[in-house]
């Protein structure tokens, strides 16, 4: 009767952590590439922060000789030309929770999580798949940008070169920034295992909270707004701090890549035990 | 094989699924069986490591879900069919769940070919049809060629062909010596495809029986009767040992005394009879019976 005998693995790959985290990646890139709206995000991505270079910085070209002396000392082509990165951070940060909540939405992660009951290594491999990704396009990006920008900089207007102090580090966060982004986005996904909310607490932190907390009266609000998240992980593609409390580049990106770590680590606690 | 043991699920002070104690042998299909609501997918959930249980445990070929490392090899489950991303062609879809397991993209083409969806395959699903979602779904079951498999509620929105598909193929998937569990609402599905049920009510085990058992064991043979004198037609059939429930309208329910001896007695002692009839009652019947009282029925569990 029992012409089907007990399936066993196959035996070369009955054991190893690395075939099995081999395998949780090819299945999560297939994935990520087999939608129509992970490559259109990732094009849009580029798009807006080269086409943010190209804007910002004919405006301010145009608009130079109309500039004040202050404003003049204050201008910072490098930040100028990455602009682009404040929009693109949004589509960015969408990607990362729609990767999550997406299959929470329509059922699929019983499936993923059928396949590889291995849930932290699902979420964690979810992750460094598309922040690698993600790194690739925003930094190229970056570059591009950067590129673009200073291009548009000519005569009197001052213009950066990479060998000027800070400016590779910050022409390299941008990437670093979006690649923290869309982790965060990944994390805050995971946590709300749902689009609407998971979409309402990455803007609310981006963009919401800074404006809240502006609100506050005098000094307090200068004294906050530099530990936000947002505002603290963008200082490492400034070249100049936007204002004196500002945190230091690489301060700023180490206390946004703890806020990422934090709530990474309270999904992954989570996830564990929630039932899906 | 699968094993529950005592398996429970609360949610808050309400429990879904309370005590079960069963196996699923290789071999047979069987089928898992209540009404909407008593727990089946609960335990599906359970058995797939998706939900974890309050108390108990549930094992898959001896091993918890969540400690196996390719268990597509093992155990294949179709658990809601739209649970797809539409936008991902049918193709990507199991190619996506292969690649998790390392089985080779060759298999995707075998099973698509199999369900029949070979011409749609590069197809986005948002635009399949419920019947060939299911086809997916069961393609995405039998990627691993595993010795399990599982499918809750299957035959749920397909149209007759698509029933007797699915019905052939758990059949033939049991005679290749495979474990198959299916889920169902429905008994008279349940009794066209199932060698083995497990009843469930209220997330307690019911009956865990074979299909002819359960038949034999819950389903008696009455006989109904109509007389003229209907009371003095009682009275004898009590003394012959007869079990008469004497109904509203006259009709007397027999139970021990077969039709043809009721016939005898009748023209012995003079009755006139309106009717005499043979009354089995239906598996459905038993099954309701069964859901209803939510008595424990449980076969001696073998050793």
């Amino acid at each position: 009767m029992n012409a089907h005998t007990v399936q066993t693995v196959p035996a070369e790959r009955r054991y190893g952590l690395r075939a099995r985290l081999r395998a949780t990646a090819r299945s999560e890139w297939v994935k990520l590439w087999s939608v129509r709206s992970a490559p259109a995000v990732l094009e849009a991505t580029a798009v807006v922060i080269v086409v943010g270079a190209l804007v910002l910085s004919s405006g301010y070209r145009s608009g130079w000789a109309s500039l004040s002396a202050s404003e003049r000392a204050a201008f910072d082509p490098t930040y100028t030309s990455l602009r682009g990165i404040e929009l693109a951070q949004l589509f960015v940060g969408a990607l990362g929770v729609l990767a999550v909540t997406s299959e929470y939405g329509t059922g699929l992660i019983r499936a993923t999580l059928a396949a590889t009951p291995q849930r932290t290594q699902v979420l964690v491999v979810k992750g460094l798949v598309l922040g690698a990704v993600v790194w690739v396009v925003s930094t190229a990006s970056s570059f591009g940008a950067f590129a673009l920008g200073q291009r548009l900089f000519t005569g009197p207007m001052p213009h950066a070169a990479l060998g000027d102090p800070g400016v590779l580090r910050a022409v390299l966060g941008g990437g670093l920034y979006l690649t923290l982004i869309v982790l965060f986005g990944t994390a805050l996904g995971a946590l709300s295992r749902s689009t609407p909310l998971g979409l309402a607490a990455l803007f609310g932190v981006l963009l919401v909270l800074p404006l809240m907390v502006n609100l506050l009266p005098g000094s307090l609000a200068d004294r906050i707004l530099p530990y936000l998240p947002g505002e603290a992980g963008a200082q490492v593609w400034h070249v100049m701090p936007p204002s004196p409390r500002s945190l230091g580049p690489w301060q700023g990106f180490a206390l946004f890549a703890l806020y990422v770590v934090v709530s990474a680590g309270a999904v992954l606690r989570l996830t564990r035990r929630r039932d899906v | 094989m699968i094993e529950a043991r005592e398996l429970t699920k609360r949610y808050g002070h309400k429990a879904a699924v309370s005590g079960l104690d069963f196996r699923v042998e290789p071999g047979r299909v069987t089928g898992f069986l209540g009404p909407n609501g008593a727990g089946k997918s609960t335990t599906m959930r359970m058995i797939l490591g998706l939900d974890l249980p309050s108390s108990g445990s549930v094992t898959v070929n001896g091993r918890r879900y969540q400690g196996m490392v390719w268990p597509l090899y093992e155990i294949g489950a179709l658990l809601d069919a739209r649970a797809v991303h539409p936008g991902r062609s049918a193709y990507n879809h199991l190619h996506s769940l292969a690649a998790a397991n390392g089985i080779p993209r060759s298999r995707v083409d075998v099973v698509l070919e199999q369900v029949g969806l070979t011409a749609v395959a590069r197809k986005r699903v948002g635009g399949f049809s419920l019947g060939m979602s299911q086809r997916l779904g069961i393609a995405g079951a039998l990627l691993g060629d595993p010795g399990i498999l599982l499918f809750d509620e299957p035959v749920n929105g397909l149209d007759p062909d698509g029933i007797l598909w699915i019905r052939t193929l758990m059949r033939s998937l049991a005679a290749e010596g495979r474990t198959v569990l299916v889920s169902s609402h429905l008994m008279s599905e349940m009794a066209l495809t199932a060698d083995h049920l497990l009843v469930i009510g209220e997330g307690r085990l019911l009956a865990d029986m074979s299909l002819d058992e359960l038949i034999a064991r819950d389903a008696t043979d009455r006989v109904e009767v109509r007389a003229v004198d209907h009371h003095r037609l009682a009275g004898e059939l009590r003394t012959l040992g007869g079990e008469v429930t004497l109904e509203p309208d006259g009709t007397l329910l027999v139970v021990g005394v077969d039709s043809a001896t009721i016939g005898e007695l009748a023209a012995a002692q003079g009755h006139v009879l309106h009717q005499l009839r043979d009354v089995t009652s239906s598996l459905e019947e038993a099954y309701f019976r069964l859901t209803e009282d939510s008595v424990v029925y449980r076969a001696p569990v073998p050793a």
